[in-house]
């Protein structure tokens, strides 16, 4: 394990030095999507620890969450997690928005594009044991943790599970007893959860804070499908899953890398989340909604240019990574530490998500992050100097060139964007192909 | 078409092949480099010569090396530029060496596959890479289906793919009740197709006689299914055709009928 960790960090430390390049201006985080749900996944071996943060806004005496587990977890695989960790991670995987100030051509004689590739159990006894013999469902456990009430449950019929749930005050959506069937078939649990209001009352908090749990299963997968029951509409899920070794992508579905590293026209700077969110859509709309779509995979000691600094060993610990030993401490930040994150991004519906999230970790460790560039241009006149003339040519064909990526990642009208950077018409040269609009 | 059907078989296959590498690359975001693509290919098409040179083999060809380098760079991925080489050396090299019963055991990209995955680090497979939109999935099938109707003994191809299904809906729709929707979704898997049409029905690999075949592809699918399914480990049905592999001899044994002879280009080879 050693010598890999020095083989990454070799590999790494050379590029972290030279790269910084730009500054960090913007991101679109988790908070532009409204039904979002975001997950922590925590993988090693065939261990994994699950974060759950759900943006719950109804009455919280309505709320009830019912996630199949593969195994009967004990109180102390189930703990209560903060929401300021899912934040730190959300900005730390985030789309960036980097921005440079051209030089003057007549002192950099040659204008280089710089550009850089962003390639490179102590089992406590379940106290109230009840069994409801006709429904075919036992409680296996019960326990009341932070401000939640949690039941385990273990069933043997569908309909008997709905009836207990509805029996037992939960609120079930109508076509809940096919969902839960087939995780009854492969003798799954139930991990059960609604608010319990005098101890939420006690926490002084107004939302809901993450629920945790450790469990081993063989199974690297995320159960999607019962959420969709009462969802209206397409969903957005961010996935961050933090494992030891490399890139994680969805086995099941095709995962793919959002559009990244290219120059855009500098009034983006102010409208970046709106940029970001129309790309998306965009993307999510040419693959039909059926595919998964990865923001972000890098080691988690580092990042260039960062939108937030890297999470600490501490936070790292607290969202469940437990194989850090001791000797990862926050004097390894700069490097490469055993822990990779891969951010993924899913908008589904019932129809084209039909099966469960299904994960594997590749070999892969290629660092990719959504990038976005703004260069300014410089500000002199092309009277100054043979290369400023020159400059001002290629300015040209580059504001041109921004403003054709931005309006083919987002499906926006060319003339507006045109409009908005202020391109005079005149000097539009016609590279565009006849064939170029036939489709679209 | 009698003049079409006269074509080897596998000059179709490996058509076929090249469009699909072309395509992935281009539009499917298929994460391998030009260079992994040449070496895959230099170092197979080096190791099939040299093997032909030093073992004075009169009748050779070279069609299946081509197929087996397509297959190694259709499937595997990784992040350093030395395995693909290494992996279709081995892959190459073990139809030469790996002979019980005079004749190789392997499919040599399924075990190329196999080793890589298995030894070789940062190297993986990305099953979803085809995406399971309806139009590349019947695109295949088409394909394949013309590979299939014109080659001998790609009976293999139904006999597995039925199997299959026929796993996949008993245990998980009817029993396990998941939505019918499960179903095509797994099936419109470019990565599943693709190794029934070009993998499985490999007729050096598989055994001779017909019922042979259908025990073999049953054991495929059930492998495949366990190591899916049950053990919830990724890739099973490439799993799957390697652990059957090692009854094929048996088969051959117990259903004795004259090996498969690739057809009028290639003469009679049977590297």
């Amino acid at each position: 394990m050693f010598k890999k960790l020095l083989f990454i960090s070799a590999l790494l430390m050379p590029q972290f030095s030279h790269a910084f390049c730009g500054f960090y201006v913007a991101k679109a985080d988790a908070s532009l999507y409204n039904q979002a749900s975001q997950v922590v996944m925590v993988r090693k071996e065939d261990k994994t620890v699950l974060s759950l943060m759900n943006d719950y806004q109804g009455e919280l005496k309505d709320f009830a969450l019912v996630i199949p587990v593969a195994e009967v977890l004990q109180k102390e695989q189930i703990h209560i997690g903060d929401n300021k960790l899912f934040e730190h991670l959300d900005n730390f995987t985030a789309p960036r928005l980097v921005e440079y100030h051209d030089k003057n051509p007549c002192e950099v004689k040659r204008y280089k594009e710089e550009r850089m590739s962003m390639s490179t159990s102590s089992a406590a006894p379940a106290s109230k044991m009840k069994t409801e013999k006709k429904l075919g469902v036992t409680v296996e456990a019960e326990y009341t943790i932070g401000e939640y009430d949690i039941v385990i449950l273990s069933a043997k019929e569908s309909d008997g599970l709905e009836t207990w749930l509805v029996q037992n005050g939960y609120k079930m959506p109508q076509g809940a007893s096919a969902a839960l069937a087939p995780y009854i078939k492969q003798d799954m649990k139930f991990f059960v959860a609604k608010v319990n209001l005098k101890e939420q009352n006690k926490t002084g908090l107004k939302f809901l804070r993450p629920l945790q749990f450790a469990f081993q299963s063989e199974k690297f997968m995320l159960p999607i499908r019962l959420g969709m029951i009462n969802a209206k509409g397409a969903q957005d899920l961010l996935v961050y899953v933090l494992t030891e070794k490399g890139r994680v992508e969805v086995s099941n579905y095709q995962t793919l890398k959002l559009p990244s590293n290219m120059d855009l026209p500098v009034y983006i700077k102010h409208d970046f989340a709106n940029f970001y969110k129309s790309m998306f859509d965009t993307q999510v709309k040419k693959h039909d909604m059926r595919a998964v779509f990865t923001e972000y995979f890098w080691n988690m000691g580092w990042c260039d240019p960062c939108a937030a600094s890297p999470l600490s060993a501490a936070e790292l610990k607290q969202l469940g990574v437990f194989w850090l030993g001791s000797s990862t401490s926050n004097n390894m930040r700069g490097r490469g530490i055993p822990v990779q994150v891969t951010r993924l991004h899913v908008r589904y519906t019932p129809e084209t998500f039909p099966e469960d999230l299904m994960f594997q970790e590749t070999g892969d460790n290629q660092n990719f992050q959504g990038r976005y560039v703004l260069r300014h241009a410089w500000s002199g006149n092309p009277e100054q100097c043979d290369a400023a003339e020159a400059y001002f040519e290629n300015l040209t064909k580059r504001h041109e060139e921004e403003s054709r990526v931005l309006s083919k990642l987002t499906g926006w009208d060319l003339n507006q964007i045109r409009k908005k950077m202020n391109l005079n018409d005149k000097v539009t040269p016609t590279t565009d192909k006849w064939w170029d609009n036939i489709w679209k | 078409m009698n003049k079409i059907a006269t074509i080897d078989t596998r000059l179709w296959q490996l058509g076929i092949m090249a469009i699909l590498l072309l395509l992935g690359v281009l539009k499917r975001d298929f994460s391998l480099l030009p260079s992994q693509i040449a070496l895959t290919f230099i170092s197979g098409l080096l190791t099939q010569t040299l093997f032909i040179k030093f073992l004075n083999i009169k009748k050779y060809s070279f069609l299946s090396t081509i197929i087996t380098c397509f297959g190694l760079c259709l499937l595997l991925r990784s992040a350093n530029l030395w395995v693909h080489p290494v992996v279709a050396y081995l892959a190459i090299a073990s139809k030469f060496t790996l002979r019980p019963f005079g004749k190789h055991l392997f499919n040599p990209a399924n075990l190329g596959v196999i080793l890589g995955i298995s030894f070789f680090p940062e190297t993986w497979i990305t099953s979803g890479q085809w995406g399971a939109d309806l139009t590349t999935a019947l695109w295949l099938i088409a394909a394949g289906f013309f590979v299939a109707r014109n080659a001998q003994r790609l009976d293999i191809t139904a006999y597995f793919l039925m199997c299959y299904a026929g796993i996949f809906i008993i245990i998980r729709i009817l029993w396990y009740g998941y939505p019918l929707a499960v179903f095509f979704h797994q099936f419109q898997n470019g990565a599943l197709l693709l190794f029934a049409f070009f993998m499985i029905s490999d007729p050096m690999t598989i055994p001779h006689k017909r019922i042979g075949r259908f025990i073999h592809a049953i054991l495929v699918a059930v492998l495949a299914y366990i190591w899916q399914y049950w053990l919830y480990w990724n890739q099973g049905i490439i799993w799957g055709l390697f652990f059957a592999t090692f009854l094929v001899p048996l088969w051959n044994i117990l259903f004795l009928a004259p090996a498969y002879q690739w057809q009028p280009l290639s003469g009679d080879s049977n590297v």
